[in-house]
């Protein structure tokens, strides 16, 4: 097995489209390929993450008419559906290609245009992930197992609504840093939880959440470019090893599993990427965790090993998740602000990891030389998680 | 002491004949009008921990509104076109005596406008709501507004039913769906298009906890801050909407 590095990344402005899926997609995949300086060297292969296209943007085949309008004949070329981990999932395609040595350039790229269709289409499409026969037919939606996942937890681990509310505030301060990212707004405490018009600016969406603890629906596309690791110092730009990457699974139906507060797909992940990357929790410097809902950034940081289970809210308190702290999380404003364009999202983690480890965030620039990167990136309610660990260099 | 009327084609000054059949004709164009009770300012604290002052506009004050939404007559995102070159017509309306009994809110931001609503009274009992225009977005300023703009006419004007129409799917989900309105289909709203929907009595106190906010008597130093109304963001506001706009300012 050959290491893999990234040698580029592109994405697109996260938020409402102008142009079509396929041209967001060019665009971030156009960045990748200039971001590396490939020259006149050839692609071997593209991976396309997407969710919704066939449904939402009547499309498909994505990666065949991305190689087509980026004229990157004869690359071959598949589209990845793996739900909401379907970057991440392209990525893992995309490492096993070179890491085997049957390619040697690949691009990734991840897009989704959800914005085409209206909120209750969009919450629908993707309540398809749910169980269809224990959770879809009862109108269970991804908003509502959060809602009913946050309530166990609470009563379990003693975390408060403040607790939700000051992940949504660290990460709309960090989104507002972010000129790429959707929701530009910082918010405070007394805004959305405390003060007289809170509960009007805050409504319930699945009690205990209310609306800023959950994602926006995003479009958005991003793109990486693989290259063996002993070919990164070809390319312009300072290369990132994948050193771990980790997938597991759990049951599709949440109440069959013996704890539902355990996220346990996202423990085993995470405990294989740290095995390849023979690195530990204690080592990472900044994580992009999937908080498609702010109950999740929280149980993830647990999960994957950086705070004891049930005690990641006191960390948030201590304010050791911001940019500064001791290990800044989602410091791109993560899936809350910066956006969840759902099947892109695996693979905007990782550029905004390779942005942060390269030293180019700009504003959001976690300090002191980051040297390694986590990712989680959280499929159907956690039914399906790959975690990727990233190191500066090869 | 106004100035005398002039001819333009003769190039005189009017005599006090003329001046008066102008008075008279102006008097017969002026629609007659109802008599409308202020609405009280208040202050929400919004989510980004800034304070909104939501107070009556005055006709003044419409020169400064036209001047800050025009740009948004030509911005074919979100209905931002058509709502606002409706609202400009009708804040014109309103400052040229043309329409009837109609009245304006503002949202206003350490004095900057944050957003627009307005309506006016059919009559003793029955309001018509126009538009509602958000310039500073993702804060539910315009949610915020319309609910004031419910307020009004049923606390302050004392009116039964407000008859509605959405321009955009996100009015039709924030005022048919949210609150939820009545379809009153029997009515033609009057700005055209889609039948009238309509809030009752009931279905706004049913709403008001969930929906409507704020908080008065309003302080002296707060109000002040929220005159003369100062130019709304339009740069972020379009880069919020889609990054490659700002390109039209």
């Amino acid at each position: 097995m050959r290491d893999v590095a990234i040698i580029g990344v592109g994405s697109t402005q996260f938020g409402r489209a102008q142009w079509s899926l396929l041209k967001m997609m060019c665009e971030a995949s156009h960045d990748a390929i200039t971001d590396a300086g490939i020259g006149e060297r050839k692609l071997d292969a593209v991976y396309v993450a997407n969710l919704g296209a066939p449904r939402n943007n009547r499309m498909a085949g994505l990666a065949s008419a991305l190689v087509d309008r980026l004229n990157l004949f004869p690359a071959a070329a598949e589209t990845i559906e793996n739900g909401p981990a379907s970057g991440a999932s392209a990525i893992k395609h995309g490492l096993h290609s070179v890491a085997s040595g049957l390619c040697d350039l690949v691009l990734v790229c991840g897009g989704e245009r959800m914005q085409e269709v209206n909120n209750f289409e969009a919450t629908e499409f993707v309540s398809f992930l749910s169980h269809r026969y224990a959770e879809y037919v009862y109108g269970v939606t991804l908003p509502a197992l959060a809602g009913m996942f946050t309530r166990l937890y609470m009563e379990r681990y003693g975390l408060r609504p403040e607790h939700l509310a000051m992940v949504a505030i660290k990460n709309h301060a960090n989104g507002a840093l972010n000129k790429k990212a959707h929701l530009r707004i910082p918010v405070t405490m007394e805004g959305i939880l405390t003060g007289p018009d809170a509960l009007n600016n805050n409504p319930w969406i699945a009690e205990p959440l209310r609306f800023f603890d959950c994602c926006p629906v995003s479009d958005g596309a991003s793109a990486v470019l693989l290259a063996p690791a002993a070919r990164a110092k070809e390319f312009q730009r300072t290369p990132v090893l994948i050193a771990g990457l980790g997938q597991a699974t759990d049951t599709h139906a949440v109440h069959e599993r013996p704890d539902p507060t355990e996220l346990t797909a996202v423990r085993l992940a995470a405990e294989k990427a740290f095995a390849m990357a023979k690195l530990g929790p204690q080592d990472i410097h900044v994580a992009e965790l999937h908080d498609a809902f702010t109950i999740l950034e929280i149980a993830e940081s647990e999960e994957a090993g950086f705070f004891e289970k049930g005690k990641g809210h006191q960390a948030l308190e201590r304010g050791e998740t911001r940019i500064g702290g001791r290990l800044p999380i989602n410091p791109s404003g993560g899936l809350k602000a910066r956006g969840h364009p759902v099947g892109n999202t695996g693979v905007s983690q990782i550029v905004e990891l390779v942005l942060q480890l390269r030293g180019e965030a700009g504003d959001y620039q976690v300090p002191n030389q980051p040297q390694h990167g986590f990712a989680v990136n959280f499929g159907g309610f956690g039914n399906n998680v790959i975690a990727t660990v990233l190191k500066r260099g090869v | 002491m106004s100035p005398p009327l002039y001819d333009w084609d003769t190039g005189e000054s009017l005599t006090s004949e003329e001046e008066r059949m102008i008075d008279e004709l102006e008097a017969m164009l002026r629609p007659p009008a109802l008599p409308m009770a202020p609405y009280p300012p208040k202050s929400i604290l919004l989510a980004s921990g800034e304070v909104m002052v939501v107070r009556q506009a005055s006709v003044d004050e419409v020169d400064a509104m036209l001047r800050y939404i025009q740009p948004l007559v030509w911005l074919d995102r979100d209905y931002y076109d058509i709502v606002a070159a409706r609202l400009f017509a009708e804040l014109l309306g309103w400052k040229a005596h043309r329409v009837r009994d109609e009245y304006c809110l503002v949202g206003v931001i350490d004095g900057v406008l944050a957003g627009i609503v307005n309506g006016r009274m059919f009559d003793a009992k029955h309001g018509i709501s126009f538009h509602t225009l958000t310039l500073k977005r993702g804060l539910r300023v315009g949610s915020h507004l319309f609910a004031s703009k419910m307020e009004h006419h049923v606390e302050y004007l004392g009116q039964d039913e407000v008859w509605i129409v959405a321009e955009s799917p996100i009015g039709h989900r924030r005022w048919m769906i949210e609150y939820p309105l009545d379809k009153k289909f029997e009515i033609q709203h009057e700005l055209g298009g889609a039948p009238s929907w309509v809030l009752t009595r009931d279905t706004y106190f049913k709403a008001k906890s969930r929906l409507v906010t704020g908080t008065r008597p309003v302080s002296a130093e707060l109000l002040a801050r929220s005159y003369p109304l100062r130019e709304p963001d339009l740069r972020t506001m379009l880069v919020q909407i889609e990054n490659t706009l700002e390109a039209r300012l």
